[in-house]
């Protein structure tokens, strides 16, 4: 079903889009034809393919270290009254600064290969992991806590046994968020400057009028960010099948 | 079948305690005698603070300025008590067996897989044999509830204090479940706060009538013979319109 409703969406975009041209009738560098792109994609596919490589490579790392760091920090921030009031604020301001501007910072300081674009992919999704969790951590059934208590738990032990797994729904909504927004922070990351990737052969293409190849590197993107999406979902639906059960399977 | 707690089980005693939330006066001044080894019943209407003269005994809250609460030894309750609320509060990402030795984890003092082993027997006990590695959500509220019961044993505290906890049940299932609550929680001290009188009378050795603004509590009345009674018992239903009365007299004076 979902397959059939995904490929009439599909279809539907491309007949949308060559009826644009058809109509707008503009020149193929300013718009290609799905059939141009198309044939961009086979012919151009090593090229393609080698970028990808690298640019998928930024998002799953970027993905996991960003995942990695918003869980601990809201496991600090649960665990320690200090760093609810010194980190907190220093997290909230953080977030005001806008991530384009701080990228050709880190382009300078980590340099035009991998790092600075994981470093770009980790501020950009940290914060609505770590908010998520730090979320679900907080909101933990009082029913729950006091019978922790009468049972005269450990305090350590009532977050890693009860807050922790209580919160995961909430941990698992941050990280599908996360997944979503990861491909914007490599591709920035890309476009301050990178010697490879797609969003470097995105902008290369771009200055050099070639708008079928960008269009390419845009459906390849936007086909992995989908496949991203859908596999961290089944993931974590299977991971955390307990609550997965009360969640409508294809929504 | 019945395990009871190794020595006897103490009194509770309640001393002048005090509780209002936001300027609205619960109680003050409240002196409670809870006998040990026994089931009191706690009833009213609803709101006069029942539930939360339990949270006290419990600890979860504090007695006030001036109040105690301690055991009859001498000791103190927090710590030495175990709580059965409203909700069967099983945590849904654990088995039925996870959730019954849910304390061993959550204090870390016996080696799981040992605490396993028990609640497995536990388990049998309330009539859950097989469904020991079965999460909550396959279980029914009867089911779920039995869960709680296994978890309130596992604890082995002489203290027992139970907050309406078969309240959300069919009336079979908490027929049934009255009786097995009544017959394995037998020689502690127990406290169960409730609305139904006949509830009360079934499992209580004691029932006292909690009412008026600030709350006091009436003589306890005892019903004849051990619990858990047979509701067709005349001597309970005379008592059961008895206590029905008082109630509808405790709400009409609030």
């Amino acid at each position: 079903m979902i397959a059939l409703r995904a490929s009439i969406t599909f279809a539907g975009l491309i007949v949308l889009w060559q009826a644009i041209v058809t109509i707008t009738d503009l020149p193929h560098y300013l718009l290609p034809s799905p059939m141009r792109v198309a044939a961009t994609l086979i012919e151009r596919s090593d090229v393609l393919w080698e970028n990808t490589l690298i640019t998928v490579l930024e998002i799953v790392l970027g993905l996991i270290l960003g995942v990695a760091c918003g869980a601990i920090c809201s496991l600090t921030l649960m665990a320690s009254r200090l760093a609810r009031r010194w980190l907190m604020p220093v997290l909230l301001a953080s977030q005001a600064i806008p991530t384009f501007a701080i990228a050709p910072l880190l382009v300078l300081w980590f340099g035009y290969g991998l790092a600075s674009k994981i470093v770009m992919t980790v501020i950009v999704i940290f914060f609505s992991v770590a908010s998520a969790f730090y979320d679900g951590l907080r909101r933990t059934d009082p029913a729950w806590l006091d019978l922790a208590q009468t049972m005269t738990a450990r305090p350590a032990r009532v977050l890693w046994f009860l807050r922790v797994p209580a919160a995961l729904p909430s941990l698992a909504t941050g990280i599908r968020v996360a997944s979503v927004f990861a491909p914007i922070g490599a591709i920035i990351g890309e476009w301050v400057g990178a010697s490879r990737g797609l969003g470097y052969l995105m902008l290369q293409s771009n200055a050099r009028m070639q708008i079928d190849m960008l269009f390419a590197a845009l459906l390849v993107l936007a086909v992995f960010a989908v496949a991203l999406y859908a596999l961290v979902d089944r993931a974590l639906r299977r991971l955390i099948s307990w609550d997965a059960d009360r969640l409508p399977a294809e929504d | 079948m019945t395990v009871s707690a190794k020595a006897p089980s103490p009194d509770i005693v309640v001393r002048s305690a005090a509780l209002s939330f936001g300027g609205d006066v619960l109680f003050d001044g409240l002196n409670v005698h809870l006998p040990g080894g026994r089931c009191t019943c706690l009833l009213g209407p609803s709101g006069v603070g029942k539930s939360s003269l339990l949270r006290l005994v419990a600890g979860l809250i504090a007695p006030g300025a001036g109040g105690k609460v301690s055991a009859g030894d001498g000791g103190m309750i927090a710590g030495r008590a175990v709580w059965m609320g409203q909700s069967d509060s099983l945590m849904p990402w654990l088995s039925a067996r996870g959730n019954v030795a849910v304390g061993a984890r959550l204090r870390g003092d016996t080696p799981y897989s040992e605490a396993l082993a028990r609640a497995d027997d536990l388990l049998a006990r309330v009539g859950l044999k097989g469904r020991e590695a079965d999460r909550p959500a396959s279980l029914s509220g009867g089911m779920r509830q039995r869960v709680a019961l296994a978890r309130t044993l596992f604890e082995d505290r002489p203290f027992v204090l139970m907050d309406e906890p078969f309240s959300s049940l069919d009336a079979i299932t908490r027929f049934m479940l009255q009786e097995e609550a009544a017959r394995l929680l037998a020689g502690r001290t127990a406290v169960l706060v409730t609305h139904d009188p006949l509830e009360a009378l079934r499992i209580g050795h004691e029932v006292l009538i909690m009412a008026g603004r600030p709350a006091t509590l009436g003589e306890s009345i005892k019903p004849p013979g051990d619990p858990p009674r047979d509701p067709a018992d005349p001597r309970v239903l005379a008592l059961q319109g008895e206590l029905l009365r008082h109630l509808t007299r405790a709400r009409e004076a609030a």
